[in-house]
């Protein structure tokens, strides 16, 4: 963003200071993330730089953290992790199959009462998750699902949809109907042009749906917080139990690895969307 | 023929007005069921349960529960004078029941919200109750301590009894029903729940402020940069958007702890003494800080997408007709980007105000929200009406905000990175 020549100076001055807090924003966004990463390879126990750290002495470093994440003794993580990659991949794919359904519906200009139900779909995003995990308590430990994997997914099913139906409906609103109208005409049946037509043409929405879900499931903790037994202790619940307790560094090399996956998901989300958009010919 | 009769027909005879009727609501069908298998789970594991919150928030049994004999034998006393030896016999029957569970604890807490004095005579009638002799219970339990011969108490119990009722919302904003069927305030030492409503809505006020403050420049700078660079500066803003809630908030314990970076820098700069470090954390500060820093993607994103929209020319067109750059800014651009501010100040708003992991491990006992005392009571008091009761006055102020979200911006236009 370079200045014309002719810029006076308090408009140049200004421009800086702008620019200043622009940069000041942007790193009070990303610094703390950063801080962890260093603090997991420590070798102390300490969750401060030690002495050793700010002069880069590398027996400073260690990789102790992530052995003890790994093999460290009555660990809870490897459980944890089990459950929750197991949680989440199914409450993904209640979500997404449910989600899609409903916002191939939403999008009809048939649907009935449009604004109403999107608005009761919706509110588990909306309303707070300590309502919602509340009142998901009562209604598992009602039908018995309560410290069960199948309550706490079909928890999490509850609070992805709105995800999966937000970014599926937001792909179909660019979505020229004539090409299903064509299929249809040439012999397709409904099903049919769904997976042949609709479907890959929406999949970079359905997916990035899916991301939500995935992320809003693996990251989840309050709800299950009420859910869970012991049986059932997933990532969050452990860091929130150790946050709670005491700081480990282990907990920092398990952050380290989440911020590695999140950094993941948030790669495949972007590349999508992108492809989204070029697809439904959307040019920026 | 008059043109009212000319009905045009289809080819198999049928009016086209009814065959388009037709066609129309097996449409309108078609979409409904496809919609029909969400609603119908949503409804059942989410809103159904959210009508049982607000059941159980006015049907208190605690006290009934715990108390049945007592309750039953209650029924045929008028509450003038002090209830007949049958009320205190099923009361020291109840009692006893109580002690072998150990939950007379929770009976003189329940008890005690009441009326005030119930906690030590239930505990002395605990004590004296073991060496008790079969018979006349109504003078024993009267020996124990002169208030259980006070028609008062017996009153307070009798009064827990309805099954339906709203005290609990009238605890959530500190207040009771007295004896006489008055609604008063409780002692001023003991308003603990208004406190913690105006800090929820202080911290969410000002989280909001501050992100709206910080994000409307960078989003600004996002909007205007060409593509290559502002893709790169997004990532900073979608990075912490997709990263997980605990790992955010656990680098601001690291940040803010007072042998933190936070607190070295201040040394550094010579802001304050190495021994007279800032208290950052477990205080309204923490919160603060760190709840701005999560919740402000929620604010960059939709003042980007508006601001996105808005065609450069109209900056250029304002200043070259005589407008200063601030004139420009302030009287074209900014009018423009209120939408953006809207939506992103709502939803910021409705998040800060039901926030609850991050003021437990941050907020201490001067930052933290509503939310963390429902938790409290659904945990470790386990009050659930009276949690049930204060999630829904909670709900009910998220359910005006997000109507308001819904006229002004519409939910489907809610942005997802």
């Amino acid at each position: 963003m370079a200045l014309p020549k002719y810029t006076e100076t308090h408009y140049r001055i200004w421009h800086y200071i702008y620019l200043t807090i622009c940069a000041a924003v942007f790193f009070f966004l990303i610094a703390p993330l950063f801080v962890i990463f260093p603090l997991s390879f420590n070798a102390e126990e300490f969750l401060v730089f030690s002495d050793g750290m700010k002069r880069l002495d590398p027996d400073a470093f260690s990789l102790r953290w992530y052995q003890d994440m790994i093999y460290g003794t009555k660990n809870p993580w490897g459980l944890a992790a089990k459950n929750s990659f197991i949680i989440a991949i199914f409450a993904t794919i209640g979500s997404v199959l449910l989600g899609t359904v409903a916002a191939l519906g939403l999008s009809s200009r048939h649907m009935p009462y449009k604004g109403l139900i999107m608005a009761v779909l919706i509110s588990p995003m909306i309303v707070p998750l300590i309502i919602s995990g509340v009142a998901i308590f009562f209604f598992m430990a009602k039908a018995g699902l309560a410290a069960t994997h199948t309550g706490i997914v079909l928890a999490h099913i509850v609070l992805g949809t709105p995800f999966v139906v937000i970014t599926v409906t937001a792909t179909l609103s660019g979505f020229d109907h004539s090409v299903t109208r064509a299929a249809a005409s040439l012999g397709s049946n409904p099903v049919n042009t769904f997976m042949k037509i609709t479907l890959p043409l929406i999949l970079p929405g359905v997916i990035s749906g899916g991301l939500f879900a995935f992320v809003t499931s693996f990251d989840e903790v309050v709800v299950v917080l009420f859910l869970a037994g012991l049986e059932n202790t997933t990532i969050p619940i452990q860091m929130w139990t150790g946050l709670r307790e005491q700081l480990s560094p282990t907990i920092l090399a398990v952050a380290t690895c989440l911020i590695v996956l999140s950094t993941l998901i948030l790669v495949t989300a972007e590349l999508l969307r992108r492809r989204s958009e070029r697809l439904r010919g959307i040019n920026q | 023929m008059s043109p009212e009769n000319k009905q045009i027909l289809t080819t198999d005879g049928v009016p086209l007005e009814v065959s388009l009727k037709k066609a129309e609501k097996k449409n309108k069908i078609k979409a409904f069921l496809l919609v029909a298998p969400l609603l119908l789970f949503i409804i059942i594991t989410y809103v159904f349960p959210i009508g049982d919150m607000l059941m159980r928030s006015v049907n208190d049994k605690m006290v009934t529960e715990m108390l049945p004999k007592t309750y039953k034998s209650m029924e045929t006393w008028d509450g003038e004078e002090l209830p007949p030896e049958e009320v205190f016999e099923a009361f020291y029957f109840d009692f006893q029941k109580l002690i072998e569970e150990e939950r007379e604890g929770k009976l003189s807490t329940q008890l005690n919200y009441t009326k005030n004095g119930f906690k030590s005579i239930i505990k002395k009638l605990r004590r004296k109750s073991k060496s008790f002799e079969e018979g006349n219970y109504k003078e024993q339990i009267m020996a124990v301590h002169k208030r259980w011969a006070d028609v008062e108490y017996w009153r307070a119990i009798k009064r827990r009894a309805p099954a339906y009722t709203y005290q609990k919302y009238l605890k959530g904003m500190d207040m009771y029903e007295n004896e006489k069927g008055e609604i008063v305030n409780v002692a001023e030492d003991r308003r603990v729940h208004r406190i913690l409503w105006l800090r929820t809505l202080e911290i969410a006020f000002f989280v909001t402020v501050f992100c709206f403050l910080m994000a409307y420049p960078i989003a600004h700078l996002l909007a205007t940069l060409p593509m290559k660079y502002s893709n790169l500066l997004m990532i900073c803003v979608l990075l912490p958007f997709w990263t997980s809630l605990l790992v955010r908030t656990a680098s601001w314990m690291i940040l803010l702890q007072q042998q933190g970076i936070v607190n070295d820098f201040f040394v550094m700069i010579g802001l304050v003494s190495d021994d007279n470090r800032i208290e950052m954390m477990f205080n309204k500060t923490g919160s603060y800080v760190a709840m701005t820093q999560i919740l402000l993607p929620f604010m960059v994103l939709p003042l980007y997408s508006v601001m996105k929209t808005i065609s450069p020319s109209l900056m250029r067109a304002g200043k070259s007709l005589g407008g200063t750059p601030f004139i420009a800014f302030w009287k074209v651009y900014f009018p423009l980007t209120i939408p953006g501010i809207g939506a992103g100040c709502l939803l910021v708003f409705i998040l800060a105000i039901g926030y609850y992991i991050t003021p437990a491990l941050v907020g201490g006992a001067s930052g933290t929200l509503i939310s963390n005392q429902i938790a409290f009571h659904m945990k470790s008091t386990l009050d659930w009406s009276f949690a049930s009761a204060m999630g829904l006055m909670l709900l009910s102020g998220v359910l005006v905000i997000y109507w308001l979200y819904n006229k002004l911006v519409g939910i489907d236009n809610i942005k997802l990175g």
